[in-house]
């Protein structure tokens, strides 16, 4: 019962612990790694052709048809997108569409192998798709708490994808890609007449270009958040392990 | 940290510039361009495997049609010949067909409205991004070159044109799955009326499957030929050789 304020010995500060070696796991295989890059690339380029094809008619419209005379939902003045957001930089319709539809080959061939790798060597199921504890409201909301106070998990969690970070990837993967693709595809008239059910499933060529328009935009706030974040958690050890696979484990937060 | 953040923020913007000049070097890179233009090929040979050479493009019904067709590219040749043709409201334009066929025709544009003709109320998709639908009136290409008795050789069918951009004549091609699809038609007319003078008046090219840019307008010449090669530019087509635009435009 000795309390150290009365007792005469000076109380020995804890030696420090020894430096635990720095944890390194293996976060992000091959495929995952490949197919981020290719695609990061492709989706750049497809996002500032596609800006460029915009500006030879920066007008949108909901139904079968539109053209000037045509009531848009939004419309801009003449070539709003400016040089630096554009493939290429200054005016040109036929080469931006040379890229654009070269590019769109790698998205779709790069999505389609990634989809089945993923699936074959259990990505999906195992990192990509929630757990039945990830889902519980009370989890989710904890998790966009510890968001807004940029409390990025530490430890094992860190080797996990939070439930915020599966929401937004599953969403790239499976939603907006798709989509980008499948409303690319409606805007083609030859393929319109292969696959007719592509105008019905969009409601017109010309809802298929909004919602290729609106599609773009929201993975173009997908890329500014996951970049925000990856600048936010550590980029250096974000980005090398996009690289090489390796991921400096951040230690374990003691929370009070 | 900050330093580091700004360390990132430097690199973004510096490799945003990178990418942008690197961009219009390879865009103007010849080696470049020639892997870009390979994508045409591999799409055109994807788009014919998924859709039968027959496949048709939809056709609308009247309730589904612009209320104003926009026209595009020349509103009105302005030579002198096509204001007299103009004058006389076509009464003498006439549509040669010739190249690689038995028998070389020149048929009055009467007689071309005369014949049994169809219509179609089919969308017209711009290659800048916009869409007009409308109804067609015309007859079937494959009629006509079937009338003219088409050599084997032929591979391609070419639309010389009574309008010129710049100094240089129009003209357009394509080949023959689609100028044998039964909805590419020689129209002369629109939305019940003769075809206007912007819209291509007295005769053009529907070819429902592909842009806009395709369908020849002021059409006085067909041509069966085995190669583009000898022609103009070589491309194919005004657009093709004049500004680099694809000679297949399904997409």
């Amino acid at each position: 019962m000795a309390d150290a304020a009365v007792t005469e010995e000076p109380i020995e500060p804890e030696p420090p612990a020894p430096p635990r070696p720095r944890r390194v796991a293996y976060r992000h295989r091959l495929p995952t790694r490949l197919w981020h890059w290719i695609n990061a690339l492709t989706v750049i380029v497809m996002l500032m052709s596609g800006l460029m094809i915009f500006n030879a008619h920066p007008r949108l419209y909901w139904g079968q048809f539109g053209a000037n005379f045509d009531h848009a939902w939004i419309s801009f003045g003449p070539r709003p997108v400016p040089g630096w957001a554009t493939i290429p930089s200054t005016y040109n319709l036929a080469a931006a569409r040379r890229w654009h539809l070269a590019f769109a080959w790698i998205l779709v061939t790069g999505l389609v192998l990634f989809l089945l790798t993923s699936l074959w060597n259990r990505h999906v199921l195992r990192d990509l798709a929630p757990s039945r504890e990830q889902l519980k409201p009370g989890h989710i909301w904890h998790d966009i708490k510890a968001h807004a106070r940029l409390n990025f998990p530490t430890g094992d969690e860190a080797l996990k994808y939070n439930i915020l970070q599966k929401f937004s990837y599953v969403a790239v993967i499976f939603l907006l890609i798709p989509l980008m693709i499948l409303t690319g595809l409606a805007m083609s008239p030859a393929m319109d007449a292969a696959w007719p059910w592509l105008l019905d499933l969009f409601g017109g060529r010309q809802s298929a270009r909004s919602i290729h328009f609106l599609t773009a935009s929201a993975l173009l706030l997908f890329i500014f958040v996951h970049l925000m974040m990856v600048v936010l958690a550590g980029p250096i050890n974000e980005v090398g392990s996009m690289i090489t696979g390796r991921f400096r484990v951040p230690p374990e937060r003691i929370d009070p | 940290m900050i330093t580091r953040r700004r360390f990132v923020a430097a690199g973004a913007t510096g490799a945003t510039g990178l990418l942008l000049s690197g961009c219009d070097r390879l865009t103007h890179n010849e080696r470049f361009r020639g892997v870009l233009r390979s994508a045409e090929k591999l799409t055109i040979r994807a788009q014919r495997v998924v859709a039968p050479r027959d496949a048709l493009a939809r056709e609308y019904s009247a309730a589904d049609m612009s209320p104003f067709f926009r026209a595009n590219g020349t509103a009105n040749p302005g030579t002198s010949e096509y204001a007299q043709h103009v004058s006389e409201s076509f009464a003498n334009w006439r549509l040669a067909v010739d190249g690689l066929v038995a028998r070389p025709l020149s048929i009055p544009i009467r007689t071309l409205r005369s014949l049994r003709h169809q219509t179609q109320i089919t969308r017209h998709d711009c290659v800048e991004g916009w869409s007009a639908i409308g109804k067609w009136h015309g007859l079937q290409l494959s009629r006509i070159l079937n009338a003219a008795g088409l050599s084997t050789r032929a591979k391609y069918i070419v639309f010389h044109c009574a309008d010129r951009i710049g100094n240089k004549p129009f003209y357009e091609s394509i080949d023959l799955v689609d100028a044998f699809h039964p909805q590419t038609i020689l129209a002369w007319g629109l939305n019940d009326h003769l075809l206007p003078v912007p819209n291509g008046a007295p005769l053009r090219l529907r070819v429902e499957r592909q842009l806009g840019y395709k369908n020849a307008k002021y059409i006085q010449r067909i041509e069966a030929v085995e190669s583009l090669a000898g022609i103009y530019g070589g491309k194919g087509g005004y657009w093709e050789d004049n500004v680099d635009y694809e000679w297949y435009a399904g997409i």
